[in-house]
This record gives C-alpha cells, structure tokens and sequence, in this order.
C-alpha cells in the first residue's frame, strides 16, 4: 500500500542504520528483511524515539542492534513477553517483535499465542527459516518432517507446526506471509502490519544460505514461484500461474485448483476477503508440501485482519474508569485503612 | 448469678476446624475486635495445602492461632491457651499445641460417628466421652443444635444456616473475652450487605453465641486482657502481604514512578496481587501473565520503559525467573523480584513457610549475577523493607530480590503506620538527552555509585540498544573481548557491593554491643528470636540480638559486630543458609539452630538452646 507513505519522510533508511557492523553470514535472507526494514521505517511517520525492537535469541534476535531505534536484544524466546510488559507501561511507543520460528514457536510458543489473544497493538515480525540457525543446524518447529539434520540424522520424527493456523487459532487480529526474497511485497507487508491496530503476525521465509539453503526456493525463484504461489489481494480472484491463468475456487469448504483455459471463469473463483474469517482458516491451510502430487500453491499477502480491543487500551480505560468513580489513590486513605485505634 | 471478671496478661487463642468451618474468618474477625482495643497480638494462619479437602478428615483441618497480650508480643505464642475445635480432627491434629491444663471448646456435632472415623479415632472411641482429655478442662457446645435452633424463623436451608456456626463460636468468645461486637457485625454488613437474609441470620448466630454465654450458668468466668503499653500512636492491622503491596504503592507514589506489576498466581505470594489489582485508583497496573517468565520478562519491559517494574513469587517461580533476573541485571535496570518464600524444593510445602531461598537469591542463576536482597522481618516490616528494596533498585539501576515468607505474609500484627509526607523521598530521574559533547548515548557510563544512565524510550536523541550479551565497558556495544568481560564481571560486582555504602549500618535490636553471644537473624525469625533474647536478658546473660534486613551487600560493620561476640548462633527456617555465608565472608565459627518443619521456630526452643550454649546454667 505505497499510497499511505508520507510525501515528504524527514528520515531516510540511513537514519535507521547503526554503527554496528552486521554480523549474519554474507547471503543471509535476513539482510533483506533488514533492508527493506529500514526502507519502511521513514514513511511510517513515527518519530524514531517512539520505536522500540525487542528480539530474542537466534540469528535474527540480533536485528535491534542493526537498527538505529530503540531496542532490546532479551532471552530466548521472551521477547514477546517483554514487549507485552513495555505496551502495558507505554500505550503510545510503537512496539516491534523480531523472532525466529524457534524463538516463538518453540522456546516461546507460549507468549507468542498469549501475546495474540492479549491483542497488544505489537508487530510480530517472525523470520522462520525452518531450522536452528545460530545453534548450527537443529531441526526447528517449522522444520518438515524427515528432515535430515544435526540432531536428526535419521530425518526427524516431528509435525511442523502452521505458523498461521496457530497464530489464528490464539484469535491473532492481523496475519501475513511473505518472504524475504521479494522486498517489494515485503515492504508492503511490513506497511501495512504496522497500520493494523492490535497484534500483527507477519511470517517472514527467510532463507538460511548456511544450514537450510533452498528451502523457500520453489516459493521464491523465478521459474516455479508462478506455479507454487499465490498472492492474496483485497477484493479479487484467487488467481496465479505464469499466464494468471489458474484460479482456485470454493467446492463447498474444499478449495480446489481450476484451469481457467479450460472452461472455468474468473467469476467462480474464490474472491479474497482479509475480513472472513471462515475463509482466512482454509486459507492458513493452503500449506502442503510442494512435493507433494497435487499440492495447492502456498498464499503469500494478508490473510486476515480484524478490529478487536487492545490490551493495552483496556488497562489504560480501565485504571480511567476507577479514578473517574473513586478520584486519584490517596495514600494517606490507603495506609490508613478502614479501622485504626489510638493509643494514648 | 454471680461472674467472676478475671484479668489475663497473655492469651493464645487457635481456631481449628474443616476448611469448610471459616475459622481463618473467625480468626480474623476476633484479630481485628481485639486490636481495636490497643491489645498487641500477632497471628500465625495454618492453612491446609487442599482447598477444600474431603470434610472431616485430618488433611482437611484449617487454624488460625492468635495471642493478644498487654505486653508487647512479638511471636504468636508457642503453646495455646485455648483451642477451638469444630470437629474431632481439628482436635486431633492441634491437641499437640495445647498447653496442659489448656481449655478445649469442642464442637460436640463435629464428634460423632462418622467425624470420629474420618479422624482415624478408633472404633467406639470419642475423645470427649473417654478420659483422654482428662488435662484438660473441656467444654462442650453443640454450635450445630445451637444455631439451627436460634436460625429457626429463617427461611434458609440447614446447609445455609450451618454456615453460620462460626459466628456463633465467634459471639461466644466475644462474650468469653468481654467484647463488643460491632465491628464484626459492620464487617457483615459490609460482606452481605444486599442479601437481607443471610446478613440477619449471621448476625443472630453472632448474637446468639454472645448470650449463650451471658445465660447459661456453667460458664462463670469472664476474662478481659488490657491495653499493651505501646508507643503511643495511631495503629491499625497489617497483614505482611498487604504490607509489601502497601509498600510498592508507596514508593510508587513517592518516586514518581507509574508501578507495573507483572505476576504469575502462587502460594503464599498471590495476596499481593489480589491487593494491588484493587488500587486502580493509583494508577497501578497489574498483570496476570501466562507464565512465570512473562511475568518478570513483562516487569523487564515494563521497567525498560520507565515503570517500577515489580514481580512477586514464590520459590518454584523464583527458579522459573532466573534467566530473566541475569538478564535484568546485565541491562542494569530497576527490577523488584518479590519471593514470598514457601517450603521447598520443588513443589514442597506450598502452604507451611520457610526460609527456603536465601541461597537461591543469592546464587541462583547462571554466571557471576550479583543482586541486592533486602528481607523483612515481621508483617508490617514488609513495607518499610520493600520500600526500600525499591529505593535501592531506582537508585542504584539494579534488580533486587525481597524475601518475606508464609509466615509474615499471612500473619498479622497492630502497625503504627506512617504518615504519607513523612516517608522517605525517593528521588530518580531519568536522562533527557545527550549530554554537551556527547554525539550518541554511552549506556553504561557510570557514576560515583557505579551507576548506568536510565534511558527510556520516547527520549529524542537517546536511541540506543541493550541486551543480555556481555557488552563494552562505556558504550554498551557487544563486546567477546577477553578483558573487557573480566572487568565488566568485576564491575558490577563492585556496583551492588557499593550499595553498602547507601545503607544504614547494622544495629543491635537488644543486649550488649560485646557479649558471650550474638543471635545473628534475617526474615521472620525475628519475633522468636527478640523473644528468647529478651528472657536470657532478663536472666542477666550477655546475649544479644541483631537482625539483618540488608542480606547483600551486608552492612558495612557487621564483620565488626560478629567480632565483639565469643558466639554467633544463626537460627534459621532451613537447613543452614545464612550461615554459610556468614562463615564465607566473616570467616566466622557460626553455629547454626536449624528448623525445618514448615512451620516457625518457638521462643522455647531457641531459649533452651541458648542455655546449652550458655553452659547448661539454669
């Protein structure tokens, strides 16, 4: 949505670097999320003493110390929590979670669903690369199964999670996909994560070049990214393929792949609606493995995104309310209590 | 018919029956009527570790024991004079505590087949029927005939009304002891105020307990115990955990800071966040995280932000903490970890006290991790002592732990409370922007006291980045140089132990500055130890007491104090905590008196070991 960027940004993406020289490995997908970072941040308005980076631990917790803000690199998996308690404190700083999948699906699984029920007006900017890249080469949460790793020599035995389904099953009021390799549609992603009021839940592939090459490819390189993907716009056709020339419509609950050459019209097809939430479930499903015969292209883009009260809005209206009825504490009142003797 | 009026100087009064009886109630009630009138007490909560265990059985058995005293009392007494017992297991499992010749009020509907079966009496065997109670001088009230039967133009059900039968134990013993009841029947007022008939119906068993005693004639003695000569002030009632969350609304309010408390529910430290989840009027913010990691990383946030950043816990969560406590320390910002400390390890002895974590707050987390640790020694010591926690972790950029325990969270004592203006300001300021010749943010920059600049976000001109990665000296960049981790390990060592020199020097709560020996406490120690010092004063002996609230950095003249005695002895709620320390810095042959039975160590027993220190005298 480059029609909400501001006319004339006083910042420019230099003004987000830091000193800090970048540390992941030359060919990291993280350096593109970092670029396109700090190209969204100027046109976002928001003064740079407002934003705030919490990251965990793993290769792409060290985002904060690339990114002229403010920022806290916390512990594994707690960055989400972190930044739960710094919204609760300070409604109006804007709040930026960088974390891997094992960051915040595994070691922090818990405070990623509950920061999501919560609602705290927080961007999740979740880098999942499907494998433990700083502790060198474990099997991660997103990892498929038999995946052959360090710690799975014999392929590993467990379900990956859906980074999506999850984030919709703990009720998450904005979810995305994108990806690393197209900074144009990630900008857009990260744009318009940060226009959602409430949580946003945007799932970056990122490629790791050292331990999981390739893993996105078939999603992001020229010659099969017509055919595996498909990207979501408000209002229109679920349509892709090279000559857009494949659309997907609904067969009841059932999403099926049609050939529109081939006797099926656009006016069948499924129309994208970030706001059904029905529809936004079977969409989080579209997650087969592209090896597999028959496999549906994966959805990039906005899947869903809804209004719903922020937690940190309700504390604040809350603690409101009760000075509106009460008046401010008294600590005089208060230490007093309501029965006290007197002796002489 | 004739009463005779008798004047007592100390009573321990427990209140036993099943969890279901509301004596914790009834205990509170008769602690609140007999504060009022200027009598010192202190109370010690015994509750069983089920909510709700089956009714009548061993388990299941919940007491509150009060002494009240026109001396100053300071513990809530080793033995009781008098036991309430509502059924035949409270009987059984609090017999015990009785003093020979005690007076038992035995409930006789709580003593029939099926209550003497669930308190594994045996068969045919009822202790209020045999001669086992022979030592005792027992009275038999049937409360459950007696309130029914004064409830009987009420409209409730029999379980309604049996609900009242500790109201009419309670008007009975206002009667025993002389007292007006108004302040429980405005209690009830207030509690079920909407519902006409229950509030009545309380109220006529309260009512009807009293003139039981006014009319029936086998009681013939009323007792009345007078003022305690205290400093003459205005008092009120504290329980400890209300203390502590008495305390962080203060220091909230006298330092400007709006308080965040981040917090996972946990016995016996939850009370506290029932409390401040109350007072929205102060602005204060509570959250009931999902865990007990997100309840300090949420603090951690919360502090980074500006807030007074508070968790509170008990020993299993304190574990769960301590990654994020290394990590609050290595940011260097103002953190409060509040361990109510409970029996451990693992799950332990959720409901029964102990001074179980002095180690773990000392030690317990990974790498070189000094944190201050500031302890409170009795219930309305919880204020002061989390106050200045407070002042220490603003003033100072550092997280501190503050242990209090079961014992003085739930216990209760008459608190002549302060008034706001006088306490003690806690001025902090945050850094407003880059300093003349300063072109960006040098985070750990220190001063005087060692202490780094509190930057928070939202400060134009201060964006910088901090995290749990050993970082440069001055510029807070990462940093894996060999010696700059060697001096920053040593620095923020020297930083806590610097705080020795922003506290007050050790001083001796009672007996000579030199002497044969020094009872050395910390935490809820302190009644039975001030007790026990007091009668070997008393007896002329050279034995003095001194209790630590600053736990690390210690006092600066401590060393000097251990040195002026032949003895130190260390009593403690654990298996030997403090004294290893104490032997690691003093390099002192402390010797330990260990209890750790999750329940408090008595007067007696510490005055019996004294004596064998003594030499066997007396």
């Amino acid at each position: 949505m480059a029609n909400d960027t501001l006319t004339q940004p006083a910042l420019t993406a230099k003004d987000f670097a830091t000193d800090q020289e970048v540390r992941w490995c030359p060919g990291c997908g993280d350096y593109s999320i970092l670029a396109q970072t700090q190209k969204v941040m100027p046109s976002l308005g928001i003064p740079k003493e407002n934003i705030v980076i919490i990251s965990g631990i793993g290769c792409s917790s060290r985002f904060p110390y690339y990114m002229n803000t403010y920022g806290m690199h916390s512990i594994h998996g707690r960055a989400t929590a972190v930044a739960s308690g710094l919204k609760a404190a300070r409604p109006e700083l804007s709040v930026w979670v960088v974390t891997g999948d094992g960051d915040s699906l595994s070691i922090g699984g818990n405070h990623t669903i509950h920061l999501l029920r919560r609602n705290f007006d927080i961007n999740i900017m979740l880098f999942n690369n499907q494998i433990y890249g700083l502790t060198k080469g474990q099997y991660s949460p997103t990892s498929e199964e038999q995946k052959v790793t360090k710690s799975t020599p014999f392929g590993s035995i467990d379900h990956p999670f859906n980074p999506l389904a999850l984030a919709l099953g703990a009720d998450a009021s904005f979810i995305a996909r994108t990806m690393d390799r197209d900074p144009k549609h990630l900008q857009e992603m990260l744009i318009r994560s940060n226009k959602h009021k409430g949580a946003s839940f945007t799932e970056i592939y990122q490629n790791c070049n050292i331990f999981n090459d390739g893993a996105f490819e078939i999603f992001t390189e020229k010659s099969s990214k017509p055919l595996e993907t498909i990207f979501l716009e408000q209002g229109k056709p679920l349509v892709f393929g090279a000559q857009q020339n494949k659309g997907i419509k609904l067969d009841g609950f059932k999403p099926v792949v049609v050939d529109l050459d081939n006797g099926s019209s656009k006016d069948d097809l499924w129309i994208h609606d970030e706001r059904d939430f029905y529809k936004a479930q079977i969409l989080t499903r579209l997650f087969d493995n592209p090896a597999n015969e028959g496999h549906m292209p994966r959805p990039f883009g906005v899947f869903y995104e809804t209004e719903r009260a922020c937690y940190e809005d309700v504390m604040r209206l809350q603690i409101e309310d009760v000075i509106a009825t009460k008046g401010n504490g008294n600590l005089d009142k208060l230490l007093r209590g309501n029965e006290t003797w007197t002796i002489q | 018919m004739v009463r005779k009026e008798e004047i007592l100087q100390d009573v321990v009064i427990k209140f036993a029956g099943d969890s279901g009886d509301g004596m914790q109630l009834t205990g509170s009630q008769f602690t609140n009527n007999t504060a009022m009138l200027g009598i010192d007490l202190a109370t010690f909560p015994d509750f069983p570790a089920e909510i709700r265990a089956p009714q009548g059985t061993l388990p299941g058995v919940s007491g509150f024991q009060l002494r009240f005293s026109s001396d100053r009392v300071f513990t809530p007494g080793d033995a009781c004079d008098i036991l309430v017992a509502m059924n035949a297991a409270a009987l059984k499992t609090n017999l015990i505590s009785l003093k020979k010749g005690g007076k038992i009020i035995a409930n006789t509907d709580g003593f029939d087949g099926k209550n003497l079966r669930l308190a594994n009496y045996p068969e045919g065997e009822n202790p209020l029927e045999n001669n086992s109670l022979d030592n005792y001088e027992v009275t038999k009230i049937d409360v459950t005939k007696l309130t029914r039967e004064a409830l009987k133009e009420f409209t409730l059900g029999t379980k309604e009304k049996d609900r009242a039968k500790n109201m009419f134990v309670l008007g009975f013993l206002y009667w025993m002891y002389n007292r007006g009841m108004e302040n429980t029947i405005q209690f009830l007022r207030d509690k079920f105020g909407k519902k006409d008939e229950i509030l009545n119906s309380n109220i006529k068993a309260l009512q009807a307990g009293y003139n039981y005693g006014d009319t029936t004639e086998t009681f013939t003695t009323r007792y009345t115990v007078e003022k305690a000569k205290m400093q003459p002030g205005v008092y009120r009632s504290i329980m400890g955990n209300q203390a502590v969350a008495y305390g962080l609304i203060a220091a909230s309010q006298k330092s400007g800071l709006p308080l965040f408390l981040g917090t996972y529910p946990i016995t016996p430290a939850s009370d506290i966040l029932h409390e401040l989840s109350r007072h929205k009027s102060f602005g204060v913010k509570t959250f009931q995280a999902e865990d007990e990691i997100a309840a300090i990383t949420s603090a951690i946030g919360a502090a980074y932000g500006g807030n007074l950043g508070v968790t509170t816990t008990s020993g299993p969560g304190m574990a769960l903490k301590a990654e994020a406590m290394g990590l609050a320390m290595m940011l260097e910002i103002p953190l409060l970890i509040c361990n109510i400390q409970r029996g451990g390890p693992s799950t332990g002895l959720p409901t029964k006290t102990e001074q179980s974590d002095l180690l773990q707050a000392y030690y317990g987390r990974n790498g070189e991790c000094p944190m201050p640790v500031v302890s409170a020694s009795t219930p309305s010591d919880c204020f002061e002592a989390v106050y200045e926690a407070v002042r220490i972790a603003v003033q100072h950029m550092t997280p501190v732990i503050f242990l209090s325990d079961g014992y003085i969270a739930n216990g209760a004592e008459p608190w002549k409370f302060p008034a706001a203006a006088d306490l003690a300001p806690i001025s902090v300021s945050f850094k407003k922007g880059l300093d003349e010749g300063e072109t960006v943010l040098k985070p750990y920059q220190r001063d005087e006291k060692l202490v780094r600049p509190w930057a928070i976000p939202g400060t134009p001109g201060l964006e910088h980045r901090i995290g749990g990665l050993e970082k440069q000296d001055i510029t807070g960049n990462v940093s894996y140089d060999p010696a700059n981790h060697e001096h920053m390990v040593k620095t923020r060592q020297a930083k806590v132990d610097k705080i020795a020199d922003y506290i007050p020097e050790q001083k001796l709560d009672s007996g000579p500055a030199k002497g044969k020996i020094l009872v050395l406490g910390w935490g809820s120690t302190y009644g039975a130890i001030k007790s026990a010092t007091a009668a070997l004063q008393a007896e002329g002996y050279a034995v003095s007491h001194a209790h630590l609230r600053y736990v690390r950095p210690f006092p600066k003249n401590l060393g000097t104090i251990l040195k002026s005695f032949d003895h130190v002895l260390i009593p403690e709620i654990n298996n030997g905590q403090l004294i290893k320390i104490i032997r690691d810095v003093y390099l002192v042959d402390a010797k330990g008196y260990n209890k750790i039975m999750g329940v408090p160590i008595t007067k007696t027993e510490l005055v019996l070991k004294l004596r064998e220190m003594l030499g066997g005298a007396n």
